[in-house]
């Protein structure tokens, strides 16, 4: 069940501080649990709790999600063992030298040359989920990129080695991981999940 | 690429040795909604008196500080959770910290437990862990585990920590399974061992007769993982006590000599780059040159196919001790099986089988007790007590019940502590009509993996007689 659009959490920066308003929390009595013979076993405590996040760093990846964009980040210094290794999931720092790294724009890169890794499909997901079923998760791999992002399927069915490319909220977006999903490739803009666009 | 220097590879050497003086267990349980945490863990410390004949009261004399191994403090709502086990165990003033990494606290609480003592700080040292995992809906504690991944890039994909091991299993299937049917099986061959010798275990509750056939059937959890695949939920607690060479032998006089070490690598399988293989003491360097022309994606090192912190632990852990070669200087194994995939990864990267063959361990019949095979005894039986598949997963205690599993053997007292017509009775659990004797005879060195998140932390726990140490070489 969501909250109505008034009861939402929200929170918004002033003067360096969060300024929150709406209802983070709902209150809701505990009940008690009891055994078959009718004797105390203990009692529920229900909890409804928002929690305030900081991207950080990270925010410029997860903002330019909405935008169609794909920003991984960059070692640029020269005396570090793992310059010019590129990162994404985005670092916001160098883990071998722990300078800031640069930003780098690998939407092209992903649309020509994404594959996937690995895969899995799950039918049991956990409480707070928001994908609908079966989530299809895809591990994908780019030429050039150290790492393997982990993502989300949202038409077809997975293989390895599958081509793949990146699918944008950029309609209401969430601002989270769930702004880019993947596609096979090929796949056509009316095939794709409401919201999302290919820019 | 990553590599390593000298210094951060140096082989750990300790002020003096320590002893494990006992461990006790509770019964483990998906829920026990009659008992509060503390009950459990006053069973645990109450069965490791009563094994040296002690009163728990008596044992408590000797305890120095505390270590308490706690996971998830949100899955009980109560913050500081081990001030509450620790007042309600009669400790104050002693000084105590709590331990949480993951499905590897158990064994990161007795890397803790073992340094106090190895320095001189303490000269006893109590470690017990616990974990309440029925105080939320299950689907609640899904969500609560997978928040162990990186909770912006990876847990709102589904809030399923299982996802993460499957895109494993997926991607090992491929490469070292060669996508054969027969190699699926052999993975199911894991969950039907487990889960047999947990039904001849009286803590475990998920002792169970299946056949592979069963395991294959069982419903997906996440493709290719199934229910049969998967750990566990538990609640329960273990614990043991450590203890200098003086102070152990005036407790007992059967102390086990314990080492610990301790290793990690990144939360997120995503952020794993290439780096060549570190090598144990019984791998070559040139071993594995040709690892991706045998195994095509092999070459992409840890990739999804390897734990770097489980390598890099028994990296310590074998030199360490002087462990040349597990499958020769060991006589058991306690190996973290949260899934049977991870089992078969967690083979090779403690070097029981090179990387790439760690199926045969499976296949050869080595890891069980009998060899199925030739009905002798296995070469390297693992998972005796079950392991997170068969016995439990309560993930504080997790890492402390297996090295615990691990010492009754060398004890020579498996058959007591789970034979006990009386603790099948005291545990509400019906005593098989074939129960087993599982214990390893002769059993003198033995070996338990604790392991978190998809690797992030790995710690590895080697118990030796005292009479049968190995020579490290350089003494």
């Amino acid at each position: 069940m969501m909250k109505d659009e008034k009861d939402r959490g929200r929170v918004e920066v002033k003067n360096g501080r969060y300024k929150i308003s709406g209802r983070f929390h709902i209150i809701e009595p505990n009940t008690p649990i009891f055994d078959e013979d009718g004797k105390l076993a203990g009692v529920t405590n229900p909890r409804d709790m928002t929690y305030i996040h900081s991207y950080g760093g990270e925010a410029v990846f997860f903002e330019s999600l909405g935008k169609g964009k794909l920003i991984a980040s960059r070692c640029d210094n020269p005396d570090c063992e793992g310059y010019k290794t590129i990162f994404m999931p985005f670092r916001i720092h160098c883990p071998d030298c722990l300078m800031r790294n640069t930003h780098v724009d690998i939407t092209d890169r992903a649309k020509t040359n994404a594959r996937v890794h690995t895969f899995m499909i799950t039918e049991r997901t956990g409480a707070f989920n928001t994908l609908p079923k079966p989530v299809k998760f895809v591990n994908v791999e780019f030429d050039g990129v150290a790492t393997i992002l982990m993502g989300s399927l949202a038409v077809g069915e997975p293989k390895i080695g599958m081509r793949v490319v990146p699918i944008f909220r950029t309609r209401d977006p969430t601002y989270t991981i769930l702004d880019m999903l993947w596609v096979p490739a090929g796949t056509k803009q009316e095939e794709l999940p409401e919201g999302y666009t290919f820019d | 690429m990553i590599t390593f220097s000298d210094r951060q590879l140096r082989i750990p050497r300790m002020s003096r040795p320590v002893y494990l003086v006992t461990g006790g267990m509770s019964k483990f349980a998906r829920a026990f909604p009659r008992k509060r945490t503390e009950e459990l863990c006053i069973d645990a410390l109450t069965e490791a008196a009563q094994f040296i004949d002690m009163t728990p009261a008596e044992l408590k004399k000797y305890i120095h500080t505390a270590y308490y191994g706690h996971f998830a403090d949100h899955f009980g709502d109560q913050l500081l959770g081990e001030a509450v086990i620790h007042d309600r165990l009669g400790l104050d003033p002693l000084g105590n910290i709590g331990i949480k990494t993951g499905g590897a606290t158990g064994g990161s609480t007795l890397w803790e437990a073992f340094k106090t003592v190895a320095s001189g700080y303490s000269d006893c040292t109590l470690a017990i862990g616990w974990e309440r995992m029925d105080e939320v809906p299950t689907d609640e504690g899904n969500h609560l585990i997978s928040c162990a991944a990186d909770k912006d890039w990876e847990t709102p994909l589904g809030h399923i920590y299982t996802g993460y091991y499957a895109v494993m299993a997926q991607k090992y299937w491929q490469v070292y399974g060669k996508e054969e049917e027969s190699f699926r099986r052999t993975m199911a061959e894991i969950a039907v061992k487990n889960r047999g010798y947990g039904l001849m275990n009286p803590h475990a509750h998920g002792g169970k007769e299946i056949t592979v056939q069963d395991v294959l059937d069982s419903p997906v959890v996440a493709y290719p993982l199934r229910a049969y695949d998967c750990c566990l939920m538990s609640v329960g607690s273990a614990c043991a006590i450590l203890a200098d060479e003086r102070t152990a032998y005036e407790m007992t006089a059967d102390p086990i000599r314990i080492d610990v070490s301790a290793a990690s690598h990144t939360l997120r399988v995503a952020g794993r780059r290439n780096m060549d293989i570190p090598l144990l003491p019984n791998e070559t360097k040139d071993q594995y040159d040709d690892l991706g022309e045998r195994f095509p994606g092999g070459e992409r090192y840890p990739g999804f196919t390897g734990f770097l912190a489980a390598r890099m632990a028994a990296y310590y852990g074998y030199n360490m001790t002087g462990v040349k070669d597990p499958s020769e200087d060991l006589d058991l194994v306690e190996l973290h099986d949260a899934f049977t995939i991870s089992d078969i990864q967690t083979y090779e990267d403690i070097g029981i089988r090179p990387y790439g063959e760690g199926r045969t361990y499976v296949e050869s019949g080595d890891c069980y007790h009998t060899n199925p095979q030739t009905g002798e005894p296995g070469k390297l039986p693992a998972n005796i007590s079950g392991g997170l598949i068969g016995n439990m997963h309560a993930v504080g205690a997790t890492g402390i019940m297996q090295a615990v599993e691990v010492a009754q053997h060398i004890w020579g007292r498996w058959a007591e502590m789970h034979g006990d017509e009386e603790k099948w009775e005291r545990f509400e659990r019906i005593k098989p009509g074939n129960w087993k004797d599982l214990q390893v005879k002769g059993a003198k060195r033995g070996l338990a993996i604790s392991h978190a998140g998809v690797g992030s932390h790995v710690t590895a726990t080697i118990l030796q007689h005292p009479d049968h140490v190995l020579d490290r070489g350089d003494e």
